[in-house]
């Protein structure tokens, strides 16, 4: 039996998520695009971001990549909480999520701002796991960017 | 090939009188006793060891090399003493074992030696050691990246192409291939007697073989064999071998390389400064034979000295005792893991040679998911590339879990390891 600390960690959407991984596939064309690396475990991303031109709004979040089971639950749930954001209301919720994920545990993300990405809270446990839930959002933030400084 | 033990292996009562000297293996993780399945990346430290070090500072630090006073003849010859036990150890004279901080610096000094040889330096008794344009660098395609990257680097600057021994299906060498691409443009040979991944054991001295038939130097990196099998460097014949001491017993910051003589007092020095020269001018300067001239500045003495009774350790034990017990491990290990579902191993398969790690893929679930559900029960493992990116690319994956065991590791624990990594399969498996 597995500790109920694990359980926290590996929450039963977090597996779902990981299996059925939302917004998997690359468009040939986007308006942004970051690919981000993580060395020490040989996991990667690319991340697309298209956006409705004359609301500025993001109208969807698309990515490809491999990696473990938080870091594919991540990229799969950042994708659902996109759709219909401002950019500056990305940049806030990336913001959150990452105050959250260096907390230790001590901060419980905002589940108004990141929907059911809160699941990942459990994440900030364990020091050397937050990297994989982050990198999804590292390349949403590089891809945010790019939008802003075009 | 199956292998066949000459030696008697260890005791299970043995192994838990051994365990007595490694404190943190009395540790308590995550709730659970642990379950240290990671030696391949550091050993735990037994309390002689740690003793040895804390003696010597507390009774005989001083500055080596240097200062006529009791302490520092005292230092000095313990310093000295500690060359001589780790050179007897591999078979080696004494001043054919140079202190470096860790293997990876053994092979960059060997490849920056080179490089400088290359340019010149060392004049006419080093332009053997010189490469350029049209010489060739061999490796393997399952090295560590420490014994890749001073070569890519070496070729880089001198002009010089790497090229590589392909690994079979099985994590064997393609001694096929070995022969077709060693020839007259080689001039070193750099491979790894014990693979840190697939626990394969390379055949030395068919490779070596070759190399000297066209001759070529031959560097082997012992870091996974020196820990576990016993060693000896001129039965062996190569020219050149580094390893790590913290992988055998020793603490962090102290390895050797080998040499033979001829080769190491030709060989223009890498890292320069004090206390590795005869005569110093404002134009240039003497080098001291070696291993001197490959030690310049102030030294790992307590490390050296605590390496040196970690040797101690492992000789009284008995280096063909701990192969043997490995052995079973590494069978154990293999037969475990092949018999769960979705579990591939890298490697030797079942009934042949291998030592006592393995590194497995589990279909569907992540390295650094399987090392985290094990975690939780205390066991550790290694997850990840393990310093060799072309060779999981080589078998089409990414990442793997490894399990490495030592002369302390039970059967039990490998049990309760093997027990979990089906249930690792369960935990994540079951959601699908």
């Amino acid at each position: 039996m597995s500790s109920t600390e694990l359980q926290g960690l590996y929450q039963q959407v977090i597996l779902d998520h990981a299996r059925e991984r939302h917004g998997f596939g690359l468009a040939a064309a986007a308006d942004a695009q970051s690919h981000q690396l993580n060395p020490t475990c040989g996991d990667e991303i690319t991340l697309q971001l298209h956006l409705d031109e004359v609301t500025g709004v993001i109208t969807s979040l698309g990515w490809e990549g491999h990696g473990c089971a938080i870091s594919q639950a991540s990229a799969s749930l950042l994708s659902d909480l996109v759709p219909g954001l401002p950019v500056a209301g990305l940049t806030e919720r990336i913001d959150a999520f990452r105050v959250a994920m260096r907390s230790k545990g001590t901060i419980e993300p905002d589940e108004e701002l990141l929907g059911d990405a809160v699941v990942l809270g459990g994440t900030s446990r364990y020091i050397a796991r937050v990297k994989c839930a982050m990198l999804a959002w590292v390349a949403a933030e590089e891809a945010v960017l790019q939008l802003t400084e075009r | 090939m199956t292998t066949t033990s000459l030696v008697d292996s260890l005791s299970p009562a043995e192994v838990d009188r051994l365990r007595l000297d490694f404190p943190v293996l009395g540790e308590r993780v995550n709730g659970h006793p642990l379950v240290y399945l990671d030696s391949g990346a550091t050993s735990q430290k037994p309390l002689s060891v740690l003793d040895a070090e804390r003696e010597y500072y507390l009774h005989e630090n001083a500055a080596v090399h240097r200062g006529a006073h009791t302490l520092a003849a005292l230092a000095t010859e313990r310093f000295e003493d500690a060359r001589t036990t780790v050179a007897r150890f591999v078979g080696a004279r004494d001043d054919e074992i140079v202190w470096t901080s860790n293997a990876t610096e053994g092979i960059n000094l060997v490849a920056y030696a080179m490089g400088n040889a290359s340019l010149g330096r060392g004049g006419a008794a080093a332009a053997r050691f010189a490469l350029g344009e049209g010489d060739e660098i061999v490796v393997t395609e399952m090295e560590h990246h420490a014994n890749l990257l001073p070569w890519q680097e070496l070729a880089a600057r001198t002009g010089a192409t790497l090229r590589y021994i392909p690994l079979a299906d099985d994590g064997t060498l393609r001694l096929d291939e070995a022969a077709a691409i060693i020839g007259s443009r080689t001039k070193v040979l750099a491979f790894t007697h014990v693979s840190n991944v697939l626990g394969t054991i390379n055949p030395v001295a068919e490779l070596v073989g070759l190399a000297h038939a066209v001759g070529a130097l031959v560097l082997l990196d012992a870091c996974q064999s020196a820990p576990h099998l016993s060693l000896d460097v001129v039965s062996l014949g190569v020219d050149f071998a580094v390893f790590s001491g913290h992988k055998m017993l020793a603490p962090t910051g102290i390895g050797v390389l080998y040499g033979r003589r001829e080769l190491l007092n030709a060989l223009p020095p890498f890292l320069t400064g004090g206390s590795m020269i005869t005569t110093v001018t404002m134009q240039g300067a003497e080098y001291l034979p070696a291993p001197q001239r490959f030690e310049a500045g102030t030294q790992k003495v307590s490390q050296s000295i605590a390496l040196g009774a970690a040797v101690d350790y492992l000789t009284a034990v008995g280096l063909g005792r701990i192969a043997a017990h490995e052995a079973e491990l590494g069978r154990r290990l293999v037969e475990g893991l092949a018999a769960i579902d979705g579990v591939r191993v890298l490697g030797p398969g079942v009934g042949h040679e291998r030592v006592g790690l393995a590194s497995f893929d589990v279909a569907g679930i992540h390295s650094h998911d399987v090392g985290q559900f094990l975690d939780d029960r205390g066991i550790a493992v290694r997850v990840g590339h393990h310093c060799a990116q072309p060779l999981h690319r080589r078998f089409g994956v990414v990442s793997t879990t490894r399990a490495s065991t030592y002369l302390y590791t039970t059967t039990d624990e490998v049990d309760e390891f093997l027990a979990g990594v089906a249930e690792t399969v369960t935990f994540f498996g079951a959601h699908a």
